[in-house]
């Protein structure tokens, strides 16, 4: 094996896997080193779940190679298997064995010694918040805890590769942030951390990202170095109209697109100094009642609409609610 | 292959079928039905049935035979009657349900023709006793009639040769006409394959199902490891069905039991290596519980209860049809189940069958150890 961070823990080199007709995966090239969070991001169907599959090994891909740690998948998956840690996208611990059972299976599946997996598991459920809930048959839970179970079962073996599918859907903002914290721990220790979500605020929180839309990655950057890419600028305009305005607004020149948002519309324009004036004048003219439009850093979100385009946007807002 | 692997497999499991409601039913409860059942439905036949006699002849001949049916316990000799008129009488009256005249050429018919031709009226209100009461009163006469004629061949100095008039009797029952203690072991063997094929038929299945077979699919758990932790569980469970299966046969149903219980232990540890990997094959290819339960139900009743030798003696059975008995691995089971039961056999008389077993053993583990693909489609 390679020393951390020289070779990258996973190397991922024109992957592509079809069902039938559809090309779940398409050409599909990228790496991860040691030590890296790596958002997969994407509308409903773009493939990430199976790039996770083929990733961790339970699905074979058409043509393509994928190398874990230096090490083959297609040629000696059990060997890789050991440093993987996978969580699939359906929850998938043993809904009628208690939490600490569920913990204990996977450490023994894992081989990982007795004392090394108490110590492991008290400190993981303390970081989630579970420790009350040991006794408790893991089918009993809530959604958000049995999300934050998998992710605890998943780290009980210290995997140097961690592979997560949509983790955190269904989880709670505070659930949420203990789930990050976690996973910015492990990011610490060296471990290639990948994961899919579902939440595009989320993705700002990765090292870098992979924006895939119908099997193909064309994008996989930095979030900043994305923005960067990002042609025009984005305007916000707070109102509780958003719908008039977007219709008001989507014929004025220099405007690009409008995407509605909670409360109000981000205007993707060609220049924002030049356009503000043009924004509020159409606004006025309508008289649809706003605060005043202010240039802001794009969202993941506008990034997706900007890049992907409309279509993609909406799968994604689909999926996400 | 990894120990630690296995157990974790194989305590999980058991924690699962110890907490589900159904599967307990169907490792503990099952096997408890099934003996009462297939037990009680061979005994339930006949005993005892209410018979008349009307004997036209009235020859020394025709008294031993009749002395037959006395002896019988299946029949209880009722009266004798003296015309056609009175068998009306005692049928419609409910004296019987069974009526045996012998004709006036009884005698002659057996020393001429070979051929002893005995009329049974029966009451079929009953149908299910009327044929099993009608087939016992046919093969209590057939064991006459091959005897007297036995006798005749060796008075006359000539060879015995067998008489085909047995046979039809001989395949619904054995020669001493003791239906009970002969099928019960076998009853054993059918209710051992059905449990253990239902509950494993379930194992892999069942994980598929529930969605976690993903996440296991991703851990280090090889082929192997995954066949001998799930398989283990259930092999304890199979002992456990087989004392069950055992005490019912000798404290309810008083078969003797005249071999070595570590012979039956043995042979049953064979058995259900065998069962209990058809169930797991099935549960890995086809990944659906009901529909792997329905097939191991469907593979497992029909051709043992009826190929096993269970009921229907396989000597007896036209020969393209004995070929294929040789694939059913029950049957050799049943083979060594009555011997140690009823001639109470000892490993070193039963070398057949149990290499046989041996055989189906070695098969099954290896394609079921090979059988689990790790991968989703
Ligand atoms: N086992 C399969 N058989 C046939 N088609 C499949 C299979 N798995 C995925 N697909 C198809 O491949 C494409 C990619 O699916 P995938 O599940 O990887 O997308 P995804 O990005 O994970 O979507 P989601 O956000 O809904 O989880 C889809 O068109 C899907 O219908
Ligand atoms: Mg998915």
């Amino acid at each position: 094996m390679s020393e951390p961070g020289a070779e990258p823990s996973i190397r991922v080199a024109a992957l592509t896997k079809r069902f039938g007709a559809v090309t779940a995966i398409d050409n599909v090239t990228f790496a991860v080193t040691s030590g890296e969070l790596f958002g997969l991001i994407g509308p409903d169907g773009a493939g990430k779940t199976t790039v996770l599959r083929v990733l961790a090994g339970v699905m074979a891909a058409d043509s393509g190679s994928v190398q874990v740690g230096g090490v083959d998948v297609v040629a000696y998956p059990e060997q890789v298997r050991a440093r993987i840690s996978y969580m699939p996208q359906r929850f998938g611990l043993y809904e009628d064995l208690t939490v600490d059972e569920n913990i204990r299976f996977f450490a023994d599946v894992f081989e990982v010694p007795r004392r090394v997996r108490e110590e492991r598991a008290a400190r993981l459920l303390a970081a989630s918040g579970m420790q009350r809930f040991r006794r408790h048959l893991a089918g009993q839970l809530s959604g958000g805890m049995k999300q934050k179970l998998g992710l605890t079962c998943a780290l009980v073996h210290a995997p140097k590769v961690v592979l997560l599918d949509e983790p955190t859907t269904g989880v709670d903002p505070v659930s949420r942030r203990e789930f990050w914290q976690i996973l910015y721990g492990l990011r610490a220790e060296g471990a290639a951390i990948v994961i899919s979500t579902a939440y595009l605020d989320e993705a700002d929180r990765c090292d870098r990202l992979a924006l895939m839309h119908s099997g193909g990655l064309p994008y996989c950057e930095a979030p900043d170095a994305l923005r960067a890419r990002m042609p025009g600028a984005m305007v916000e305009i707070p109102t509780p109209r958003a719908r008039a305005a977007r219709e008001a607004l989507a014929s004025v020149p220099g405007v690009r697109s409008v995407l509605m948002v909670g409360d109000g519309v981000h205007v993707h324009v060609d220049d924002a100094r030049k356009a503000l004036s043009d924004l509020e004048r159409a606004l006025a003219q309508q008289g649809i009642e706003h605060t005043g439009a202010r240039e802001i850093l794009p969202s993941i979100e506008d990034l997706f609409v900007a890049l992907l385009g409309n279509a993609a946007a909406a799968g994604r807002k689909a999926g996400a609610s | 292959m990894r120990i630690r692997r296995v157990s974790a497999i194989a305590l999980k499991e058991l924690l699962q079928v110890w907490r589900d409601p159904r599967s307990l039913m169907l490792a503990l409860l099952m096997p408890v039905m099934q003996m009462l059942l297939l037990g009680y439905g061979v005994n339930l036949d006949i005993s005892h049935v209410p018979t008349c006699t009307y004997d036209e002849e009235g020859s020394q001949l025709s008294q031993a035979l009749i002395a037959r049916f006395q002896a019988s316990r299946y029949f209880d000799l009722v009266a004798g009657l003296d015309s056609q008129r009175q068998i009306r009488h005692a049928m419609d009256g409910g004296l019987c349900k069974l009526v045996i005249v012998i004709p006036a050429g009884f005698s002659r018919q057996i020393s001429e023709f070979h051929h002893a031709s005995v009329q049974a009226i029966v009451d079929a209100t009953d149908d299910n006793t009327a044929t099993i009461a009608t087939a016992y009163a046919s093969a209590v006469v057939q064991g006459f009639s091959n005897e007297v004629q036995m006798r005749y061949e060796a008075l006359r100095g000539g060879t015995v040769v067998a008489q085909p008039l047995a046979v039809q009797s001989r395949v619904w029952f054995n020669e001493d006409l003791d239906s009970r203690d002969f099928i019960i072991p076998g009853v054993v063997a059918l209710v051992l394959a059905l449990v253990g094929a239902q509950l494993t038929s379930l194992t892999i299945a069942r994980e598929w199902e529930r969605g976690t077979m993903e996440l296991l699919l991703s851990t280090p758990v090889t082929p192997l490891e995954m066949m001998i932790g799930k398989l283990l569980p259930y092999f304890v469970i199979g002992l456990v069905d087989a004392g069950i299966c055992l005490a019912f046969a000798l404290l309810l149903f008083h078969v003797p039991f005249r071999g070595a219980f570590a012979t039956l232990l043995l042979t049953t540890s064979l058995f259900l290596v065998v069962v209990l990997n058809i169930g797991y094959l099935l549960s890995v290819l086809i990944r659906n519980q009901l529909g792997a339960s329905q097939i191991a139900m469907f593979v497992t009743i029909m051709p043992i209860s009826l190929l096993s030798g269970y009921t229907f003696p396989i000597d007896q059975m036209p020969a393209a049809i004995r070929a294929v008995t040789y694939v059913i691995y029950a049957r050799y089971f049943v083979t060594i189940l009555k011997a140690v039961f009823l001639k109470g056999s000892g490993i070193g008389a039963l070398w057949g069958p149990v290499s046989a077993l041996i055989l189906y053993d070695i098969l099954v583990v290896w394609i079921a150890g090979r059988a689990f693909r790790k991968r989703i489609a």
